[in-house]
């Protein structure tokens, strides 16, 4: 008999789950803040629903019922792409060391 | 582009946020890390452009939306100030969760574009799967909204209870599940769009009684809905890239809500319950005797610790309301150049989210091999002259190691008392967020600075 193909996507998801949580407990206290604005940036990979989505109508018909829901979602994520991303960089960059010669 | 070859590329673009993650181990590979992560999403966006086989005139308003959206997320991420960061995050936890219930709307619209089958005859597991990505994005959107205007101070940071709250929370909980049976069964749009507004209102529900200075753990508990809902939308789509990074998202806010509740000595039952700290207050009122309290000015301040050869600040949410945090570096700083040394004690539930105060320092150039965790200092107060307390209120009270009545009791606390003396700066005797009485205020060492945590501070400063 074959293997449903949901059972290796569960397979997936389940071994992402330990992944997440040796890698998130490894992550230093000083940096839970860029942490939460850096996954909250790669949980907008969802976007590529949204373009699968808006992409849904055919020529005649680009804003059909299903795809307008598609473009709104692609704006929204597009929203945390960029702002995750680069408020992350923003707040990485602050983070230094102490110079050598104080 | 083949479906296997894009199947490749989506793991390879979850690999990719795995390592980003991986990178903030350490503050000297966070940078690499993040740019990982951008690669990995620009692989995705790119796989996912290149697998649409039709290229309609769509794709020119989709390069034109994410444009639009793109600029804005941009303009607000260098604009956005660093105390702000607690709001920010809630509002773009908002907008995954919203793009999670428009994704599953679609697909539930128009399966066909999505390979799930044709409306009103789509496949059990696909459906089952949309619903729940659509129910948790829902709950995830209404719950940020929420936090981000309990934050924003729109809406009173006060817990907001009403009798048999918890009941009709369970019970609508409930309904989203037969809601969910019944839609399995009948592919009903009506029942789809009701379970979507139920999990708007649940959403609702659960943030409003949790007051301000829970927000840490439900910014960390909303982070890992925004993952689930991702999760969901992933299994729908078939998606490795969302299956991987919904899982990683997930774990990571289920965690930090974890650290955040130990940070409290709370279950997370207890926060999500909400309500705390608004019912003791009658009880202080009562018990409150007049007990005296040294007060001081700035030069008393500058006097003790010019004197004092290691001082320990102790930064909390009042720094953060003050914008006090670049006055305090330059304080800091005058102490340097007196050769007295100065480190930095961060409490896990300090601020508003995990890791506030450590942005906030950074952001005045503190160096963060400076700033220490509440292990990693404790014992050193002992051995310390000065602590300068500045916005910290309920993380420095000894009570929860004495007083096992104490609402607080069994909260990891920062041992401030056994400083050789205790500089307290508050603009006055009121409790903090638990809603007692700090005992430190009343100890024979610390000396309270009434005033505003900025301009104290500078006044130090310019005495020093």
């Amino acid at each position: 008999m074959e293997i449903d193909p949901f059972i290796f996507r569960l397979s997936i998801f389940i071994l992402s789950i330990f992944i997440g949580y040796y890698v998130v407990w490894s992550v230093t206290p000083s940096l839970h803040t860029p942490l939460m604005s850096v996954t909250n940036a790669i949980s907008s990979v969802i976007i590529v629903g949204a373009i699968i989505a808006a992409l849904s109508g055919n020529d005649g018909e680009v804003f059909s019922s299903s795809s307008v829901y598609g473009f709104l979602a692609i704006i929204l994520a597009a929203v945390n792409i960029f702002g995750g991303f680069l408020v992350t960089q923003r707040m990485l960059a602050m983070y230094k060391k102490k110079k050598k010669d104080k | 582009m083949s479906a296997n070859l894009s199947a490749i590329l989506y793991l390879i673009s979850g690999v990719l946020f795995i390592l980003a993650l991986r990178g903030l181990s350490s503050p000297e590979t966070s940078r690499q890390g993040n740019l990982f992560g951008i690669i990995g999403m620009v692989i995705a966006v790119t796989v996912t452009f290149l697998s649409v086989s039709n290229f309609t005139s769509g794709f020119i308003y989709v390069i034109i939306f994410l444009a639009i959206g793109g600029s804005i997320g941009a303009f607000i991420a260098y604009r956005i100030p660093m105390t702000a960061m607690p709001e920010l995050v809630a509002g773009f936890h908002s907008l995954v969760g919203l793009a999670a219930v428009f994704v599953a709307i679609s697909a539930f619209i128009n399966p066909s574009a999505f390979n799930l089958g044709t409306p009103g005859n789509i496949k059990l597991a696909s459906l089952i799967e949309m619903a729940i990505g659509a129910a948790v994005g829902a709950i995830t959107f209404s719950g940020s909204v929420i936090a981000f205007l309990k934050l924003q101070g729109i809406m009173s940071g006060a817990p907001i209870t009403f009798k048999g709250q918890h009941l009709l929370n369970a019970l609508l909980l409930i309904l989203i599940v037969i809601l969910t049976t019944y839609l399995c069964s009948t592919q009903s749009s009506n029942l789809f769009w009701i379970l979507i507004a139920v999990s708007f209102l649940i959403g609702f529900l659960i943030i409003i009684p949790i007051g301000g200075a829970d927000m840490p753990v439900v910014i960390s508990m909303l982070n890992s809905y925004s993952g689930w809902a991702a999760a969901g939308i992933g299994f729908t789509l078939e998606n490795t890239a969302l299956i991987i990074t919904g899982a990683l998202v997930g774990s990571s806010g289920a965690i930090l809500s974890y650290i955040m509740c130990k940070g409290m000595n709370r279950s997370f039952f207890n926060v999500i319950l909400g309500g705390f700290g608004a019912t003791d207050q009658s009880s202080t009122d009562k018990n409150k005797e007049q007990r005296p309290v040294k007060s001081g000015n700035a030069d008393d301040a500058a006097f003790l610790m010019k004197n004092a050869s290691s001082v320990i600040i102790v930064p909390g949410y009042g720094m953060a309301v003050a914008q006090a945090q670049h006055a305090l570096r330059e304080m800091v700083d005058t102490l340097k150049k007196n050769d007295i040394k100065v480190s930095y004690a961060i409490h896990p539930v300090a601020g508003r989210m995990p890791g506030h105060m450590n942005v906030l320092l950074a952001e005045a150039n503190v160096p963060y091999d400076e700033v220490f965790e509440l292990e990693e200092i404790n014992n050193d107060f002992a051995n310390a002259d000065v602590a300068f307390v500045i916005g910290a209120n309920d993380v420095t009270n000894p009570v929860a190691k004495t007083d096992p009545q104490s609402p607080i009791y069994g909260m990891p606390v920062l041992d401030v008392e056994k400083c050789k003396s205790v500089l307290f700066v508050k603009r006055s005797l009121s409790p903090g967020y638990a809603g007692i009485d700090n005992d430190l205020f009343y100890k024979e060492n610390t000396l309270m600075l009434f005033a505003d945590a900025k301009k104290m501070t500078e006044d130090i400063t310019k005495n020093l």
